[in-house]
């Protein structure tokens, strides 16, 4: 330890603003670099007074805004369209208006973070201890005084800055010591700031294992209300039915899927020997052809439109779109033209039942008798249809007039 | 340049100063440290207890909600969204005065808000606390409300960022964060003011822990202004935008009565509306408790008053626009929940939420009731009933009569919500309370600014255009 305490600074206390501008103005020009003023709130004109230079911070935080934006999108790119896609809504896999929201927030956020962590580091903050808070007048410094301190370090700094500095009108003037050990904080604070950034680093450390290990067993469910619901189970009494149980029979009449002799003509539109059926399998009357229109209008009029010639509202959004995000529209096929009219009804049958081409199979939605009402109708409607383009016919000259 | 003309004005008309009663810097810190630093008013711990209590009240509710699950609600279908997202978009409202009032009104350089600001961003920061409670509980499982944010984690699943619940989530986390950062940050010089004047061992190291090392450098005050104007000018386009985004929540719904494009200015206005409502209901008792009448004067409750006036219209505005796109759109369904709502099952709330918010802050068009303590505090009362009737209207009316007639449905909450709801008021107000009681409830460093003596060569200029 030295006799002689080393020298922080030398400390003047003012009473009111204008003499501290006043002072730190003189103190600059005297050409001192190493020195502050120590106020209770911010007080204006002392920056210029002082030569305190612009801080750099704007640009910290627009940094961090812009970090904050370009992460923004990114995230949202990255998340949905690259490493986990899937469609939702049937909205794109990413678009830029629905991804300005949290964009914007993030930005904002790291911004504000630039803002607030950068003032501090910039300050120098936080800071356990200074040499200034042994000084017992320096605790006005947050409340109604003014101080200057010119630092012991300054290369300008000489034995006679105190007695100049007090001449400045200043009410009093105080040398600051350097202490030989600074205060540190106390050892259970220590501890505690231990403890709770171990126990910080807790979640991040889950989240990493979680990410990179293999679940071998399911989640533990600390509310098992899920596991053990209140419903009933095949085979289980039930008070609500009179023979008492749970599981309810069949309504009468019903068939289960694939109860229906799969080989049939009436189940697949072909004869014994492969070849398609040229006749109805089942009574041809005017119930089913009327049956067979409902059937049509419910199922493919959608597609082929209701005059069966193709030009329906699908296709026709279909054709705006075409080629545009990779589409390749196949028109829905004309049903009143030659191809279709050349096939015998057990085709269409099978087209309607399996598919064909692009077009989807409908055996889940259409039952067979219903397919085979569809095929018929599609007959009588080409033929209705024949009838109405005959030349002579009135409809057809007023259209073809105008 | 008004204040420039204000000087030349006759005495009697010119305003008051925002400080009164010959306060000087030292009065200052010695009011509000002095809040800190004594025994409370007995009210002080009749309320605490009584805010703990229904805080007790609202965990062992929580602690039921997450055995039993949401079934304790009285949300079904077709009210999917009961009480809990009401609540929590009225309490998010309230939480939109404290950022408005120190962001926004520090840029525009409205001085009277230094008296209050601290006050409405403590308010904010423990509103936003609540408003974030509700979602979390609402989604079901509540462990499992992280998956909310983009976690890494063992599915390889990803969040929808498609979604505008999710924008909910980072616009009001990011208000939650961003807010208690301009708090915490107006704070340290003040906390420094606490650390300093401490005389027990435990108080100064808290102080001292908070206040970071904080000394009045005035390089330091250099950057703080700085960092503080950027945060407020950050702050700002903030806070517009949470409450529009939570009104994307409704808005990007094709339901009736949901799907409007007026909702994001329209949600904005009515967050202002109760957040000054909110400030004046907690404000009016507060000053008469600690003795800061001379700081928060009647000058600062009459410009709040204004305000409430004012946001109260455009909300009123609001609710007629809405009824006339619903008959201008020709749109059916529109112009069924709208006429619905005035005169359907649900009238009673839609004509409490118009009297609440529209007719009754009509009586601030009169000087002295803006001056009175007692009506403002009993009509900042009804404006915080209205606009929770505002989103009750909105979220209940349109879905209890969605597209499907065999579906409609009369929502009736149980118990459990509204004692959750109430829970709510006790998390709230033990933290304002330890707020009011430990930390510094007005801006000193701040107030001391718009004292006169604050500026170099006063005695030339007044203060105010200084600045
Ligand atoms: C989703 C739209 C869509 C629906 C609905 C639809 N189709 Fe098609 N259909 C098509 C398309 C597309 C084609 C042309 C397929 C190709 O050539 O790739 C087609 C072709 C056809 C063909 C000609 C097949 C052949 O031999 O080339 C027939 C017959 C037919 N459809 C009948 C029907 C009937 C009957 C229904 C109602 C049960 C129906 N379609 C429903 C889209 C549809």
């Amino acid at each position: 330890m030295s006799a002689e305490p080393r020298l922080y600074g030398v400390l003047a206390e003012f009473e009111d603003v204008d003499s501290l501008v006043a002072a730190a103005r003189k103190v600059r020009e005297a050409g001192y670099t190493r020195f502050d003023a120590h106020t209770p709130f911010p007080v204006h004109g002392l920056d210029d007074a002082m030569g305190v230079q612009p801080t750099i911070l704007p640009w910290i935080v627009l940094l961090c805004g812009l970090i904050g934006l370009g992460g923004g999108f990114l995230l949202q790119w990255w998340t949905n369209a690259v490493d986990y896609p899937f469609v939702i809504s049937g909205k794109p896999l990413f678009g830029l208006p629905g991804a300005v929201p949290v964009a914007y927030e993030l930005t904002i956020l790291l911004a504000s973070f630039g803002a607030f962590f950068g003032m501090l580091a910039l300050n120098g903050l936080p800071k356990w201890y200074h040499p200034l808070f042994r000084v017992a007048r320096f605790s006005r410094a947050t409340s109604d005084r003014f101080y200057l301190v010119i630092q012991g370090s300054d290369p300008f700094f000489s034995p006679a800055t105190p007695e100049w500095l007090a001449s400045l009108g200043a009410s009093a003037v105080e040398t600051v010591p350097e202490p030989d050990e600074p205060d540190t904080p106390p050892r259970w604070f220590k501890g505690l700031t231990w403890i709770v950034t171990s126990l910080a680093l807790l979640p991040p450390a889950m989240i990493a294992k979680a990410r990179f290990s293999e679940m071998q067993h399911p989640r533990v469910h600390l509310v098992k209300n899920m596991d053990f619901q209140k419903k009933f189970k095949a085979q289980q009494a039930s008070p609500l039915f009179a023979d008492g149980r749970a599981m309810r029979p069949d309504p009468a009449g019903t068939v289960a899927r694939g109860d229906l002799d799969p080989t049939s003509t009436l189940a697949t539109g072909r004869n014994p020997d492969g070849s398609y059926a040229t006749a109805y399998p089942l009574a041809v009357d005017q119930a089913l052809i009327e049956r067979g229109r409902e059937r049509f209008a419910i199922y493919c009029a959608t597609c082929h439109g209701l005059d069966g010639r193709g030009d329906s509202m699908v296709a026709r959004r279909a054709l705006l779109r075409q080629g545009q995000q990779g589409t390749n529209w196949v028109p829905p096929a004309d049903l009143t033209g030659e191809a279709v009219a050349a096939q015998p009804p057990g085709r269409i049958f099978e087209t309607i039942s399996r598919g064909r081409n692009t077009m989807p199979g409908y055996s889940q939605q259409i039952r067979p008798r219903d397919r085979w009402a569809i095929a018929l109708y599609l007959e009588a409607l080409r033929q209705a249809q024949a009838g109405l383009d005959a030349p002579g016919d009135k409809d057809n000259q007023e259209e073809a007039g105008r | 340049m008004a204040e420039v003309a204000a000087r030349e004005l006759p005495e009697s008309i010119k305003p008051p100063d925002l400080i009164q009663g010959g306060e000087d810097f030292t009065s200052i810190t010695n009011t509000v440290a002095r809040v800190a630093e004594y025994k409370p008013p007995k009210g002080w711990y009749i309320a605490f207890g009584i805010a703990v209590s229904v805080l007790g009240v609202l965990l062992a509710m929580l602690g039921y909600l997450f055995w039993k699950g949401v079934g304790i609600w009285g949300n079904n279908q077709p009210v999917a969204w009961g009480w809990p997202i009401v609540n929590f978009v009225f309490w998010v409202g309230i939480g939109h005065a404290g950022t408005l009032i120190s962001a926004v009104l520090f840029l525009f350089r409205q001085q009277w808000r230094t008296s209050i600001n601290r006050f409405a961003e403590a308010m904010t920061i423990f509103a936003v606390m609540c408003a974030g409670l509700f979602p979390a509980i609402h989604v079901g499982r509540p462990w499992l409300a992280y998956w909310l944010f983009p976690i890494p984690n063992q599915m390889r699943m990803w969040p929808n960022f498609r979604s505008p619940l999710l924008w909910d989530v980072f616009a009001v986390s990011t208000y939650a964060t961003v807010s208690l950062l301009f708090w915490y940050m107006g704070m340290v010089p003040d906390l420094a003011t606490l650390r300093d004047r401490a005389t027990k061992k435990l108080p100064r190291l808290l102080y001292g822990v908070f206040a970071l090392g904080w000394t009045g450098s005035n390089r330091a005050w250099h950057r703080f202004e700085r960092a503080y104007l950027l945060l407020a000018a950050l702050a700002t386009p903030l806070v517009l935008s949470v409450h529009s985004v939570v009104s994307f929540d409704f808005a990007v719904a094709q339901l009736p009565g949901w799907h409007t494009t007026i909702f994001p200015p329209y949600f904005v206005a009515g967050a202002i509306f109760s957040g000054f409502a909110m400030v004046i209901t907690l404000m009016v008792p507060a000053r008469q408790f600690f003795g800061l009448k001379n700081l928060v004067t009647m000058r600062h409750l009459e410009n709040m008053c204004k305000v409430i006036m004012a946001t109260g219209m455009m909300v009123g505005y609001a609710y007629g626009v809405e009824f006339f796109i619903a008959w201008y759109s020709g749109n059916k369904y529109e112009g069924f929940v709208f006429i619905n709502r005035a005169l359907g099952n649900y009238a009673w709330a839609y004509w409490t939420m118009v009297t609440c918010n529209v007719l009754l802050p009509q009586v601030f068009w009169f000087r002295k009731m803006r001056r009175n303590l007692v009506v403002m505090f009993v009509i900042a009362a009804f404006v915080n009933v209205g606009m929770w009737f505002e989103r009750f209207v909105i979220t209940v009316t349109s879905t209890s009569r969605d597209f499907l007639p065999s579906s409609w449905h009369y929502f009736t909450p149980t118990l459990f919500d509204a004692v959750i709801l109430l829970g709510s008021f006790g998390l709230f107000f033990t933290f304002f309370l330890l707020f009011c009681r430990f930390l510094p409830t007005v801006a000193m460093a701040e107030v001391k600014t718009v004292l006169p003596e604050a500026h170099p060569g006063h005695h030339h200029q007044p203060a105010e255009v200084e600045r």
